[in-house]
């Protein structure tokens, strides 16, 4: 614990503690709309920090991450309608399928030198494939969708996952905290140090003894593991799967412009980026409900605008930006 | 300790070195030179596996490393630089060190502190925690050297590393060299043009042309061969 906290300044520690402290008693004073977005931020929030790893840390663009996501959810749901098995077992054999689907692409692709665009161009690839392959898959109910059953529940049960939004809320903050602990522990590792090395400059990491194989690969199987977790929760949380939706290169998208937006290789800046780009997009969606204007795809026109700004104005994106600013007044 | 035999690499048709055969005792300091485009870089880089020979073999310690991938040589006690330099720009100039250290050093604080201590001896010490983006091109070159004795190799292969040094700089270069060799009995393989460098540090030099070894012996054998003077200085001519 005390490893943990080695260096890091004391006005960043009090600020997320002061985050954390704001995201726990959120839910008792949230609606239920409000809940559903701060449900919609943190699971932003968890996947931009898994999608993080690959890109930010180990510098491989990957667009598509919608692949895990759905293999995730599709995995344990499926075992959970059919067997009636636990997500939480389920989970375990979302991890090893997101971990295997990740291997083969990272094999692929870093066997054979496959890079940059290519290997983005790769990555959308299988989740193609695995948006064409589900639509057909009879046991996964192909097109039509798989239901979880639903019913009104009135307690929690957390070994089923079945209960109110705010076990949802607190089961994504929990995985949350825990994916940012996580990527905080491995940057000041080893682990982390030779991953920067080979975004920065393979060859390089590469003539100082890092097997670039091993820890390009490592990345994609941690990231796609815990993006799968991310999954099994939406799963369970929605009810419904559709592969038209879940694989969608738009759901990719959709999750690596927090990370963009926050700040791409830096801790804070995923949740940054969610909390910015969910809780606008929300807000904005939620004022023109009000004023009754209805606009179809305005939140896309959103995204990019968004996009836009970060891109001239801060290409680094926010959180370094805002760090710059904490340190300044330290 | 390094033993390079009959060693060939093609270019596309362009016989980049052709038949090149030498070795490196143990604990010294060797220099190979030539003119530009002669294939000095083209064996340093067979050497450190960044390309397998077509023909020929090369030994390190008495193992074959030929064909090895870069990281394995690196892992067995050969370090080097790269003449056109790699820093790893986004990182602070001690996290670049702490790479190469984290090869012998398991936890961060050891890396660190290995690291501390390389920046001191090469004075980059003042400049550890700016971006690697900022240094200018000397220090670029010291970074370079930093990282790769971070790695605590056996063999070092520094590839241009004065280049663009002041003459006090390069002096200070040397001197670090020396004392790297004298207290750690490090072996060291150097490419250079900076002659004042060459004379100074190495206790053998080969000279490379067109890909072949044309002369080799102590510095002061090579600067009065012919055929060195000749490729270096074109053919005495009537005139």
């Amino acid at each position: 614990m005390r490893r943990l906290l080695e260096g890091v300044p004391q006005r960043g520690l009090i600020l997320l503690v002061a985050l954390l402290v704001l995201l726990l008693v959120f839910p008792l004073f949230a609606s239920g709309y409000l809940l559903a977005v701060g449900f919609l931020i943190l699971y932003f929030a968890y996947v931009g920090q898994a999608w993080n790893i690959m890109m930010g840390f180990a510098g491989q663009l990957s667009l598509g991450h919608s692949l895990y996501v759905g293999l995730g959810a599709y995995a344990a749901a499926a075992l959970y309608v059919h067997f009636g098995l636990s997500p939480w077992i389920g989970l375990g054999a979302s991890i090893v399928l997101c971990a295997l689907a990740g291997a083969i692409i990272g094999f692929l692709a870093f066997r054979f030198g496959v890079g940059g665009v290519y290997f983005a161009i790769l990555t959308i690839a299988f989740a193609e494939f695995a948006r064409i392959g589900f639509d057909h898959f009879a046991w996964v109910r192909g097109s039509s969708g798989l239901f979880l059953p639903v019913a009104n529940y009135t307690e929690n049960d957390l070994w089923n996952l079945r209960g109110s939004p705010e076990m949802f809320y607190y089961l994504m903050l929990a995985l949350t905290v825990g994916a940012f602990v996580l990527c905080h522990a491995l940057l000041r590792s080893r682990i982390g140090y030779y991953w920067l090395a080979i975004r920065e400059d393979p060859d390089a990491a590469q003539a100082l003894g890092v097997n670039t194989f091993r820890y390009k690969m490592l990345a994609v199987v941690l990231s796609a593991a815990m993006t799968s977790l991310a999954g099994v929760v939406f799963a369970f949380y929605y009810n419904n799967l559709f592969p038209e939706q879940i694989f969608h290169i738009s759901r990719s998208i959709e999750l690596i412009l927090g990370p963009i937006i926050g700040g791409i290789g830096t801790r804070v800046g995923p949740l940054v980026g969610a909390l910015l780009i969910t809780g606008l997009a929300e807000g904005m969606r939620e004022l023109m409900l009000q004023l009754g204007i209805e606009v179809p795809g305005v939140k896309q026109v959103f995204y990019g605008l968004c996009l836009l700004l970060v891109v001239i104005f801060l290409p680094e994106g926010v959180w370094p930006a805002i760090a710059r600013k904490l340190k300044r007044h330290a | 300790m390094l033993e390079v035999r009959n060693v060939s690499k093609s270019f596309r048709g362009l016989r980049a070195v052709r038949d090149v055969s030498f070795e490196i005792p143990e604990a010294t300091i060797n220099a190979l030179i030539g003119p530009n485009g002669a294939g000095k870089t083209t064996i340093f880089n067979m050497i450190a596996g960044v390309y397998a020979p077509d023909s020929g073999s090369i030994f390190f310690e008495r193992k074959p490393i030929h064909g090895l991938r870069p990281d394995r040589i690196c892992s067995a006690g050969v370090g080097r630089t790269f003449q056109i330099v790699k820093p790893f720009a986004g990182l602070s100039v001690l996290d670049n060190v702490m790479v190469g250290a984290f090869l012998k050093e398991k936890t961060a604080a050891g890396a660190r502190q290995v690291s501390g201590g390389i920046l001191e001896k090469l004075g980059l010490g003042p400049k550890r925690d700016l971006p690697a983006s900022s240094l200018t091109l000397p220090d670029r070159k010291r970074l370079e050297v930093a990282r790769a004795l971070a790695t605590r190799p056996r063999l070092l292969l520094l590839d241009e590393v004065m280049a663009g040094l002041r003459p006090t700089e390069c002096d200070q270069m040397v001197e670090v060299f020396r004392e790297l060799n004298r207290s750690q009995g490090l072996t060291i393989l150097l490419i250079e043009h900076v002659m004042r460098a060459v004379m100074a540090l190495a206790r053998h030099i080969g000279v490379l042309h067109h890909g072949e070894l044309i002369a080799r012996g102590t510095p002061d054998q090579v600067v009065r061969d012919p055929a060195v003077l000749e490729c270096y200085l074109g053919e005495e001519t009537e005139v």
